[in-house]
């Protein structure tokens, strides 16, 4: 097998592994910074909650449209953003922290939808009617990636220096009045915006995974920020390209490749990353004591 | 008044039993047994099924209403031959104790075909068997006398009736299979070629000569390989199939994805594993039979 045969081909010969590529490469540019803020906001499972705090949105909408992507990806929206606004609020008004009031508020929003489903739905199993697979990526759906992506970057551009303050120092911001929340709550929308795109497009595993993998593994890797997204971009990146490869010639299902990849990535960062990897600092404490 | 207590239990079981003095009350794990069993069981019978018109018995999930069904039924009919894998745990959690029909009893159950994307392979024994044996109408004669059977079991007082009914339909059947040869016999054995979501119509393509050709193995929940896709696409492309039908149970998004990249059109929908809604155009076995038979027939002539 040529390097072309390998490397490309695939590419080349299907329509369907293009948009498949470029529908991760759109959702890896939008997801991987925001994942970076997760991780840096220790917020890593928020992720994964919202994904599943969506589900009651998308589940009305599939069950008065059908299966209609705009109409879920609005359903989805509006049920991820009452979550986010009501576990904000809850935050501020009672003593619980921020992640017990989204476990609260993501585990009610969960058991609606599956409640929708089973009452008014029909018995098709849920996941694969409301969630897309990553080789099935059509025009509308690539758009609809894109768009996110646009909006996601040029957001975070807007509330960058906030964000980043509020990271490291959410005391001081917070002093300082309250930029801070409306950074927060536009970065937690921007959170329910990434999921419910890769969601309808990608499939159920693809927008936690290209969120959360890259950058945990990036973290291991670089201090300062801007090398940090780099980084985090450059594995999701290389996730997705390497994960529809490998899909493709070892016969394997797509989206869990991709995964995969972006977990070996993680492995490999835990092992030999730069900054706290495994390697280094059993390097370095052999160095010490010698 | 009092009553002692062994007399209001049976007082109470009294109660449950009268409404199945009048008709035999019988659970179907999915709608298209459901029909073959009121069709035998006539007005002698009530039916309840468990996985309901459209609805996916891959990847069922009970309810405690399923189990308070069952628990109120004297006879259970499955389709058997690893097709509802969660109904021993509603057996269990329902302490169901009636009599029990597996409807592909006696038949001759063929492998699946593994290799999805190329010729459905033979001799490959992988020791798992292709439940979708109703799509076949000839092994669905042998549905048809197992359901008679049981049901002549569990209301011996009604058996002649149910084996009268069971050989009327067994008639139906013929005639809708001979009808289903005459109609494939016009389309051209190079064209019997279709692409479908899941593997289900293994039984159907064997007995009328037909090749299906799907991107999922037979099991609804499994996830598509890239390249099994791009095989598929490429077949598609080379020899000419334009035959391309999406499934009631399942997402249609791959095989919109494939008819658009192969330039065919979705030739329609079609009913593998479930009935469609009463006012549908398969609410019954035979209404399904003749449905999926003409949609494919009008398929394959645009190869």
């Amino acid at each position: 097998m040529t390097p072309y045969e390998l490397l490309w081909q695939p590419f080349a010969d299907f329509a369907f592994m293009r948009h498949a590529l470029v529908g991760c490469l759109a959702l890896a540019l939008g997801c991987a910074p925001i994942g970076l803020f997760l991780v840096l906001r220790r917020m890593s499972l928020v992720g994964d909650a919202m994904s599943h705090a969506i589900l009651p949105g998308a589940a009305i909408a599939f069950i008065v449209y059908g299966l209609s992507l705009t109409a879920m990806s609005i359903g989805g929206l509006i049920a991820g953003l009452v979550v986010v606004l009501a576990a904000g609020l809850v935050t501020r008004a009672t003593r619980l922290k921020e992640d017990a009031s989204f476990a609260a508020f993501y585990l009610v929003s969960l058991a609606s939808g599956v409640l929708l489903v089973s009452k008014w739905g029909s018995n098709v199993d849920l996941m694969h009617i409301l969630f897309g697979t990553v080789l099935a990526v059509d025009d509308t759906a690539l758009a609809f990636l894109a768009m996110v992506a646009s909006a996601t970057l040029l957001v975070l551009a807007g509330i960058y220096r906030a964000l980043v303050v509020e990271s490291f120092d959410p005391e001081f911001l917070q002093s300082m009045g309250g930029r801070g929340a409306w950074a927060h709550f536009a970065f937690l929308i921007l959170v329910v915006l990434n999921l419910v795109a890769g969601f309808q497009a990608l499939g159920t595993l693809m927008a936690v995974g290209l969120m959360m993998l890259p950058a945990a593994s990036a973290r291991l890797w670089a201090k300062e920020l801007p090398a940090l997204l780099g980084i985090a971009l450059l594995i999701a990146l290389l996730a997705a390209y390497v994960g529809l490869l490998l899909s493709y010639h070892a016969d394997l299902p797509s989206g869990p490749c991709i995964i995969l990849t972006a977990g070996i990535a993680y492995f490999i960062s835990l092992a030999a990353g730069t900054r706290g990897g495994m390697l280094r600092s059993w390097l370095g404490r052999a160095h010490l004591e010698a | 008044m009092k009553l002692p207590l062994w007399l209001t239990g049976s007082l109470a079981c009294l109660a449950l039993a009268a409404p199945a003095a009048d008709k035999l009350p019988v659970v179907a794990s999915f709608s298209i047994l459901g029909d073959l069993v009121s069709q035998v069981g006539g007005d002698k019978v009530e039916v309840r099924t468990l996985v309901g018109p459209d609805g996916d018995a891959h990847v069922y999930q009970p309810s405690p209403r399923d189990g308070k069904t069952l628990a109120g039924a004297r006879l259970l009919v499955t389709n058997g031959l690893g097709f509802e894998g969660w109904m021993e745990r509603l057996i269990t959690a329902s302490r169901y104790r009636g009599a029990r029909v597996v409807a592909s009893d006696k038949i001759q159950a063929e492998q699946m075909a593994e290799d999805e994307g190329h010729e459905h392979g033979h001799g490959h024994d992988h020791g798992k068997l292709d439940p979708h044996a109703w799509q076949d109408p000839a092994r669905v004669q042998q549905y048809v006398a197992n359901i008679a059977d049981g049901l002549a079991a569990a209301d011996p007082a009604n058996a002649t009736y149910y084996r009268q009914r069971a050989v009327q339909y067994r008639q139906t059947l013929q005639q809708l299979d001979s009808w289903a040869q005459q109609q494939f016999a016009s389309v051209p054995s190079a064209k019997r070629r279709v692409i479908t979501s899941h593997d289900a119509f293994g039984y159907l393509g064997r007995h009328f000569g037909i090749t299906f050709l799907a991107p999922q193995g037979m099991n609804t929940e499994a996830e598509a390989s890239a390249k099994a896709v791009g095989q598929l696409i490429q077949q598609a492309k080379r020899e000419g199939i334009r035959a391309i039908f999406v499934e009631n149970i399942s997402n249609p998004r791959l095989l919109e994805q494939i008819s658009r990249e192969t330039g065919a059109k979705p030739g329609g929908r079609l009913y593998s594993d479930a009935l469609s809604r009463p006012d549908g155009p398969a609410a019954s076995y035979e209404a399904m039979m003749r449905y999926n038979i003409a949609t494919l027939v009008a398929g394959m002539k645009q190869n």
